[in-house]
C-alpha cells in the first residue's frame, strides 16, 4: 500500500528582489495511511511551506512530493486531501450547511446528497444545531470546526491544517485537539499538522517533525509513543517526557528516545 | 429574525422621514432666502455676491405647483395623454421615456462593464491594455461625442433592428454607466482574501466555479455603490444626450423647451424637479437590489 505522502529530497526556492530564499532544503519526508504526523518549528523553518508543497498550493524547485503515490497536483484534482487553514476560511453569505457542502457542491455532487452529507459532517463535528447559522454568529472555535467539517467533507484519507487552532484561546484549543483526535480515528485518514505548540504536537502526534530555519530543513523526528489519547494523557509522564524531547530537538540538541527517556523519568521518582 | 426584519423596516422608515425632512428644509431655505434677500441680489461694488430673487429667477414653490396644473400647450414631440393634458401630465409621461432609455442605458452598461471587469479580472494583460483607456474614456466630454455617435450611428441596421437617435441617447447613458461598474466590479472581483482564494485551488474549482461561488458573491459589497453611480450617471447621460442629439420626447429637451419660456421660470424649475426625481428614483431601484442582496453584505468579512 502507498504510503499518504512521500516526499524525496524536495527543496524550494523563492526568488526575491533581494536574491534568492531557501525556504526548504533536502526534505525526504514520508507519512503512512492513518499517521498523525506535526511540522513543528520556529517562523521561517519552512512548515508551511512544506505544507503547501503537499497541497499543490506551491511546486517544489526539486524533489517530488507524492499523495498517495500520485502527483501532488493529481491528488489536489483527484481531491484526494481535505485542507484546513488558520483562519477558518468560510463564505460569510453562505449558511454553516452550505458551506459544509462548498466542496461537494464544486464537484457536482446532487442537492440531496449534499444536504444528507453536510448534517452527518455536522453532527460529527457537534455543531448540528447550527446548519441555519451564517458564519459571522459563530465563534472563532465554532468557525473553526465548520472548517473542519468542511475539510472532511470528501471523505479524505489525508488532512493539512495549517496551524487551525492558532487563534483559539487555550481551552477551546484542547477541547479542539480532543475532537481532532477522535475526529481522525474515526475517519482513519492521515494528518499533517503545523503548530508552534510543542504541547499541542505532542497530544496529536504520532510523529514530531522538528524543523529549523535557515535554511528550512527536518532536524530531528520524535516518535510520540503514547497510546489512545484522552484528556488524562495531558497529565501523562510519558507526555510530558515527549514534550521535553521534543523541545530539546527544538533546541538543537538530539532528542533521544522518548521511551528511554520516560525510564529515566521514572527511576529518579 | 423578525426582530431583524422589524428594525431594518423601522430604520428605512426612519431615512424615508429624514429624505423628507431634507426636502421640507430645502423649501423652507428657498422661501426663507426669496423672503429675505432683495429682488436684485446683493451687490458689492458691480459683482453680485447673492443671487437675485424675483420671480422669474426664484419663483414661489407654490408658483412651480400651479404651473403643474396648468394645461399644456403643445411642444416639441409632446403627445396628447389625454382630453386635456396638463404640464404635469406631460412631465410624468417625458420622464418615463428618459427612465425607459436611462435603464435601457443602464442595463448595457451594466453589461459592457461586467465583461470588461471579469476580462480584466482573469487576464493581468488585458488589465494593463485595457484599464488606462477605460479610465480615458471618461474624460471625453460628452457633448463632443453625441453628434459624432449619431453621424456613426444613424443609418445602421440589422435584422430588422435600426439604429435610431434613441439607440444613440442610450448607448451615450452606457457609455457613462459602464465605468463605475467595470471599476468597481474589477476592485470587487479582486478582493477575497489569500485563505478564500487557496481553497478554491486546494478544492480545484476551476475558474468558473471560483467566479460564480467566490469572486462574484464577493464583489456585492463593492458592486452596489458602483450601481448607485451608474444609475445616475446613466439618468444624467441620458438628459444631455436628449437635448445633444436633439432626441424629442423625454426630459432633457423638456427642460431645453421651458428654459426658452421667458418671464417665468416656474415651468423651469418644474422639469428640473422631474429630473431630480428621476434621479431619485434611480438611487432607490439600486437600494431595492442592495436589499434583496443583503446576505452578500459582509462578504468574507470573518475569518
Amino acid at each position: 500500500m502507498t504510503a499518504a505522502v512521500e516526499i524525496t529530497g524536495a527543496s524550494k526556492t523563492f526568488t526575491t528582489r533581494s536574491g534568492p530564499v531557501h525556504a526548504l532544503t533536502d526534505v525526504d519526508l514520508t507519512v503512512g495511511r492513518g499517521e498523525f504526523v506535526s511540522l513543528i518549528g520556529p517562523s521561517g523553518c519552512g512548515k508551511s511551506t512544506l505544507l503547501r508543497l503537499i497541497g499543490d498550493l506551491l511546486q517544489p524547485t526539486t524533489g517530488t512530493v507524492l499523495v498517495n503515490g500520485k502527483s501532488a497536483r493529481q491528488a489536489r484534482l483527484d481531491q484526494d486531501y481535505g485542507f484546513a487553514f488558520q483562519q477558518a476560511g468560510l463564505l460569510d453569505w453562505r449558511t454553516v450547511r452550505s458551506n459544509v457542502e462548498l466542496p461537494l457542491q464544486l464537484h457536482g455532487v446532487g442537492r440531496s446528497a449534499r444536504r444528507a452529507r453536510a448534517e452527518e459532517l455536522l453532527a460529527l463535528v457537534g455543531l448540528e444545531d447550527f446548519g441555519g447559522h451564517r458564519p459571522p454568529q459563530l465563534s472563532g472555535g465554532m468557525q473553526q470546526r465548520v472548517a473542519i467539517a468542511r475539510a472532511l467533507a470528501e471523505s479524505p484519507t489525508l488532512l493539512l491544517m495549517d496551524e487551525p487552532f492558532g487563534a483559539l484561546d487555550e481551552m477551546t484549543r484542547e477541547r479542539m485537539q480532543g475532537e481532532l483526535v477522535r475526529i481522525a480515528g474515526e475517519t482513519g485518514a492521515a494528518v499533517v499538522f503545523v503548530t508552534h505548540s510543542i504541547p499541542e504536537a505532542v497530544f496529536l502526534s504520532h510523529r514530531v517533525v522538528v524543523m529549523s530555519p535557515r535554511p528550512g530543513r527536518i532536524t530531528d523526528v520524535v516518535e510520540v509513543p503514547l497510546g489512545a489519547r484522552t484528556e488524562d494523557t495531558r497529565e501523562d509522564p510519558g507526555f510530558f517526557a515527549a514534550v521535553t524531547a521534543v523541545r530539546e530537538a527544538l533546541r538543537g540538541r538530539p532528542a533521544g528516545d522518548v521511551g528511554q527517556r520516560l525510564k529515566d523519568v521514572r527511576s529518579a521518582l | 429574525m423578525t426582530a431583524g426584519v422589524t428594525r431594518r423596516g423601522l430604520g428605512f422608515l426612519g431615512r424615508a422621514a429624514l429624505v423628507v425632512a431634507g426636502l421640507v428644509a430645502l423649501g423652507l431655505a428657498w422661501e426663507g432666502y426669496k423672503a429675505w434677500a432683495p429682488a436684485d441680489g446683493v451687490s458689492v461694488g458691480g459683482v453680485r455676491l447673492l443671487p437675485r430673487t424675483n420671480d422669474a429667477a426664484m419663483p414661489h414653490l407654490s408658483a412651480v405647483w400651479d404651473v403643474l396644473q396648468e394645461e399644456q400647450v403643445a411642444t416639441t414631440g409632446a403627445i396628447s395623454f389625454g382630453p386635456r393634458p396638463t404640464v404635469l401630465h406631460g412631465l410624468v409621461e417625458a420622464c418615463g421615456h428618459t427612465l425607459g432609455w436611462a435603464a435601457m442605458g443602464l442595463l448595457i452598461g451594466l453589461v459592457v462593464g461586467a465583461l470588461l471587469a471579469v476580462l480584466m479580472d482573469a487576464l493581468s494583460l488585458a488589465e494593463r491594455a485595457l484599464l488606462p483607456y477605460v479610465v480615458l474614456s471618461q474624460t471625453v466630454p460628452l457633448i463632443a461625442l453625441t453628434p459624432m455617435l449619431s453621424r456613426w450611428g444613424n443609418g445602421w441596421g440589422l435584422l430588422g433592428w435600426h439604429w435610431t437617435k434613441v439607440t444613440s441617447v442610450e448607448v451615450i447613458a452606457a457609455y457613462l454607466a459602464f465605468f463605475p461598474v467595470a471599476v468597481g466590479l474589477l476592485r470587487g472581483l479582486k478582493s477575497p482574501s489569500v485563505v478564500h482564494r487557496d481553497y478554491f485551488t486546494v478544492t480545484a474549482a476551476g475558474w468558473w466555479r471560483t467566479l460564480v461561488l467566490l469572486r462574484l458573491p464577493a464583489a456585492v459589497r463593492h458592486l452596489v455603490p458602483a450601481l448607485r453611480l451608474a444609475a445616475a450617471a446613466a439618468v444624467v447621460g441620458t438628459i444631455v444626450a436628449e437635448i445633444s442629439i436633439g432626441q424629442p420626447g423625454g426630459i432633457g429637451m423638456r427642460i431645453l423647451d421651458y428654459s426658452q419660456v421667458t418671464g417665468n421660470s416656474a415651468k423651469l424649475y418644474a422639469a428640473v424637479a422631474g429630473a431630480a426625481v428621476l434621479g431619485l428614483l434611480a438611487a432607490a431601484a439600486v437600494t431595492v437590489v442592495d436589499l434583496a442582496l443583503w446576505r452578500y453584505h459582509r462578504a468574507g468579512a470573518s475569518s
